[in-house]
């Protein structure tokens, strides 16, 4: 083994490829939450759960339906919006005037609901989800074989994010949300419907974590425990991204999924917590995140 | 509302403290009012300042190792033990203290869940808390080196005695001039900053104190239960005291052990074979009823219901 | 304030009178089986091992010494507070006289502690540290299936004397994994092998991408997996998908059946493991499975059997003890040696440990496999004196 510096290059560029595909993960996840919370000022809890569902749909499709990975790509990410719009229009409305805390909590609740629900009828264990066959394999990169679908995997993620963030940032519709945040009722009187607008935005930020999940079934088993383990690490991406920016969501994800990967390599049993100690040492220094705005 | 605060009230309930574990299991009761001393603490905080936090494990744990480690490996004592432990976690109170009460709302609310993370992976690592076997065997012992404190009962008369100081600690500090001017924080920050008040201090102090009690309800509960583990500084353990608190009532007095008292009997009667996986749906189901219907938790409603009506 | 001094007082007085609680009725004699129902390891004993329990208790007539016998049972989450607490609400109120299942050796120990001083039988039946027989040795233990040492000689010895000189663990981070890795460690260095590294992941990981990339970095021609249950199947997953299996030999510590049924089998084929059961082995293992697979669905594991086998010499015990008195069955169930499909040359030692013949077999490719159940060949019969520890001294409870 060949080091340079007592580092051996190739087992840190396989870690860090490592950390780039958990980081467009990340970076997706945490993409929906920064649109609910950056938009709608709504704290969703609940973005774990439904990503758990995301993958469920997709094992269920795949189980039970005969539905393939492909189909579940387009069909589920709506199917798990059209929850998020329920959730929203007659859990999160009432009590859409009161302190944010509030939707923490009752996202919370509802995060326990699912994950209830589908440990109920499931179990807790794990289902297997098998890779699709077309991207079956592994590309001999030289310095590690990297399975052909965890590169999907990178693929898809950052065009979804840079897809979104476009959207958000340079076209009409965003404008329109953005405009929302700041002062819904000028907004409205203008004529836009902000209350289905906020519908919508919710929605689709839940449908990214769907989307997410059926991403997720194959390589990480299928269990109804899945979203609450990601869920406060995407939470923490959010925050030291700065929770109203999207462009910092997506950007921290990949950034903390990369130092997970370093972490890995010098100090692995620290790999779970090196997240936080980011999020302490940002929000001590700059407490609005990284690509944040004070509230 | 004068019945509620009437001394009559209070005195028929600890006679119903002092016979009850004939009755019920005394595990089981030890566990509710180890909990409700740390809903009751968390309260403070919560109910009384209103910061959420979202990271008060860290101090259930502390309390916990510390006294487990102390009583199974320095031979002390079990009051001692717990002294050390209550202490370790107010020091830890003040550290963390110190670095979130700077902020606020939400971003206070994931300092201190980033903080409580810390010190999971702390303990996690940290060769002396045995990593996931969590720290067993812990000896009950003899209290003030006389009492011995093997036998359930005894050992219940003797947490009850321990609830009791606790809760009186903080009652006593919510009607006390501090406790005034944490309610004033809570109602209209800006103005009691206007009037002169060094806020940030007075928020440090009640994070201070809850940090303490809840380290007292950890050090007592790892006493009871012979064991310290891991489940106590996960952010699960965070979220269960929220819900505690949530469902018996923020700001009020009795609502935390109310809220234990539920939460803890919940789990009890859903925790055999197969009724096990009905629990987390129904503690979210009463988190989003609580969040939708009743804010003031199950004391809180009660308190405006005899207001209205009596 | 008074009133709060004066009810403080009263409580510390009440508890200076140090009341004790009242004694313990027998009218039935009571097994709880404590394991995890729903997570990990929930397969390789988990609800099966209760119908196993059940079916002894069936096959031994529903009676002992005219009093009914009672099945209780409950999920341990894998976790040790919660394990400790149900047998301690068991032992305190429920009044079980034997604990069985156990499952994750962490909650196994928790509960141990528990029992053991409430004098009540464990019937181990899953969990595999040593500690039940060493460091934390009881006259109430009974270790009964297998444990890490006889994993290690039976599966790490062969495989080094073979040539794989060159290993590396990927390691489940609790008791048992620590454990059993401690253990191949040293059969691997004094038998002239190296250890390379290692990598300690938490129980209940399913992406395993970043350990494997470690393990292909190390240098080892054979990577141990030091874990069970869905790990040991997720990490083999991911070793299949990163190619490591084809760099170096995939060594499974601790395989189950239910983990080898729940694989590709061309992910697992010619894997040599070592068992202390499997259902297809003979006829009397197959007449047993073949009932256990009618009443609940499953092809046995090893400890699915074990828990019947157990529980089967544990109420024998009794019969013979004429009580369920926890020091007079333990003393008879040490003086008999256990003898049925499960236990083959057998003894159960005054430490704890049952000793007997394990096997060092080989996973089936699929074309050889005759139908689901045929998952083994039998490549060797192991005497359990080979591959097990002597007992220690410290531990010897036949001098009473």
């Amino acid at each position: 083994m060949d080091t340079v510096l007592g580092i051996n290059p190739v087992a840190l560029f396989g870690q860090l490829l490592v950390g780039l595909i958990n980081g467009s993960f990340y970076a997706l996840l945490s993409l929906g939450l920064a649109i609910i919370f950056g938009l709608l000022r709504i704290i969703n809890f609940a973005q774990g759960a439904l990503y758990m569902i995301g993958a469920f749909l997709a094992w269920i499709g795949l189980e039970w339906l005969g539905v393939g990975y492909w189909w579940s790509l387009l069909i589920v990410p709506p199917l798990v919006g059209l929850l998020g719009v329920l959730i929203e229009r007659f859990l999160i409305r009432p009590i859409a005037h009161e302190d944010h805390l509030y939707s923490l909590l009752l996202t919370f609740g509802v995060a326990l609901v699912l994950q209830g629900v589908f440990s109920h009828i499931f179990g807790s264990s794990g289902k297997p989800y098998s890779i699709p066959e077309s991207l079956q394999g592994v590309m001999n990169l030289g310095f590690m074989y990297l399975p052909i679908y965890r590169g999907w995997i990178i693929v898809i993620s950052l065009l979804v994010c840079f897809g979104t963030w476009w959207a958000i940032e340079k076209t009409k519709l965003g404008a329109y949300l953005r405009a929302g945040t700041e002062n819904a009722r000028l907004l409205q009187a203008f004529g836009i419907n902000v209350p289905l607008m906020v519908t919508l935005t919710f929605g689709f930020g839940v449908a990214l974590a769907g989307l997410a999940g059926v991403l997720a079934a194959p390589i990480y088993s299928v269990s109804p425990d899945m979203g609450a383990n990601i869920l406060i690490v995407v939470f923490a991406i959010v925050v030291i991204g700065g929770m109203g920016s999207i462009g910092g969501a997506i950007i921290t994800g990949i950034a903390m999924g990369v130092i997970e990967g370093l972490t890995k390599y010098f100090y692995p049993e620290a790999s779970n917590t090196i997240i936080f100690m980011v999020m302490v040492i940002v929000l001590l220094i700059k407490p609005a995140g990284l690509f944040g705005k004070e509230i | 509302m004068e019945f509620i605060k009437s001394n009559k009230l209070n005195i028929a309930l600890i006679a119903l403290a002092l016979v009850i574990p004939f009755a019920i299991y005394p595990v089981f009761l030890m566990k509710v009012l180890c909990f409700g001393l740390f809903a009751a603490a968390f309260n403070l905080m919560l109910g009384f300042v209103g910061m959420l936090s979202f990271g008060h494990a860290a101090f259930l744990a502390t309390g916990g190792y510390v006294t487990g480690y102390l009583v199974s490996n320095a031979g002390l004592t079990p009051e001692l033990g717990i002294l050390c432990g209550t202490l370790a976690s107010a020091v830890l109170g003040y550290l963390f203290g110190s670095l979130s009460v700077k902020r606020e709302g939400i971003y206070f609310a994931m300092v201190t869940l980033a903080l409580s993370q810390l010190l999971f992976f702390f303990f996690l690592q940290a060769p002396f808390t045995e990593g996931e076997n969590g720290l067993q065997g812990i000896p009950r012992g003899h209290l003030f080196g006389m009492i011995d404190l093997s036998s359930n009962l005894t050992m219940y008369y003797f947490v009850l005695a321990v609830f009791l100081l606790g809760f009186w600690l903080i009652n006593r500090t919510v009607h006390s001039p501090f406790g005034q001017v944490l309610k004033a924080v809570r109602e209209n920050e800006p103005r009691a900053i206007s009037l002169g008040y060094n806020v940030r201090k007075y928020k440090l102090m009640a994070f201070v104190l809850s940090a303490a009690l809840s380290g007292l309800a950890g050090s007592t509960k790892a006493l009871v239960f012979q064991l310290e583990s891991l489940t106590d500084a996960h952010w699960h353990m965070s979220g269960e005291v929220v819900l505690m608190t949530l469902v018996g009532g923020m700001g009020t007095i009795f609502g935390p052990l109310v809220g234990a008292a539920v939460v803890v009997g919940i789990e009890n009667f859903f925790s055999g074979g197969e009724l096990g996986t009905y629990i987390h749906i129904i503690m979210g189901l009463i988190f989003i009823v609580c969040v939708l219907a009743f804010r003031s938790g199950i004391v809180g409603e009660f308190n405006k219901f005899v207001k209205n009506n009596f | 304030m008074n009133k709060l001094i004066v009810a403080t007082a009263v409580a510390m007085g009440l508890a200076l009178t140090n009341v004790q609680a009242a004694g313990v009725s027998d009218d039935t004699v009571k097994i709880g089986v404590l394991a995890d129902m729903g997570g990990t390891y929930a397969d390789v004993c988990g609800k099966g091992c209760v119908a196993a329990v059940e079916m002894a208790i069936a096959d031994f007539g529903g009676k002992v010494l005219d009093k009914p016998i009672e099945v209780v049972s409950a999920d341990d989450q894998n976790k040790p507070d919660v394990g400790s607490a149900i047998a301690r609400e068991w032992i305190d109120k429920d009044k079980v006289d034997a604990i069985g299942g156990i499952v994750a050796s962490s909650v196994g120990l928790a509960a141990a502690k528990v029992a053991n001083e409430a004098k009540k039988p464990l019937l181990i039946s899953t969990a595999g540290s040593t500690a039940f027989t060493t460091k934390q040795c009881s006259p109430y233990n009974a270790h009964w299936t297998y444990d890490v040492v006889a994993l290690a000689n039976g599966t790490v010895k062969p495989l080094v004397a073979a040539g794989k000189k060159k290993w590396f663990f990927i390691t489940a981070d609790y008791e048992f994994g620590h454990a059993l890795e401690k253990v191949s460690s040293s059969v691997i260095e004094k038998n002239g092998g190296q250890v390379m590294g290692s990598v300690k992941v938490p129980l209940g990981t399913t992406d395993y991408s970043s350990y494997i990339l470690q393990a292909q970095s190390s240098g080892a021609d054979a990577v141990a997996l030091a874990n069970a249950g869905k790990d040991f199947v997720n990490s083999l997953k991911g070793a299949s998908e990163f190619g490591l299996n084809k760099q170096a030999t995939m060594v499974g510590l601790l395989v189950f059946s239910s983990d080898v049924q729940a694989l590709d089998p061309a992910l697992i084929a010619d894997m040599r493991l070592t068992t202390g059961f499997y259902s297809e082995m003979d006829d009397k293992t197959k007449e047993w499975s073949k009932r256990f697979k009618e009443k609940f669905g499953k092809t046995p594991t090893m400890g699915q059997a074990g828990a019947y086998s157990s529980t089967m010499h544990y109420l024998n015990a009794v019969k013979e003890a004429g009580t369920d008195e926890g020091d007079a069955v333990m003393a008879k169930m040490k003086a008999t040696k256990p003898d049925d499909f499960f236990a083959r040359n057998a003894e159960f030692r005054a430490d704890g440990r049952m000793v007997h013949d394990m096997y060092q077999v080989r996973v089936k490719k699929a074309d050889e496999r005759a139908n689901a159940d045929d998952i083994f060949a039998l490549e060797q019969t192991l005497a359990g004196n080979d591959v097990y520890l002597p007992m220690d001294d410290a531990c010897n409870f036949s001098k009473n």
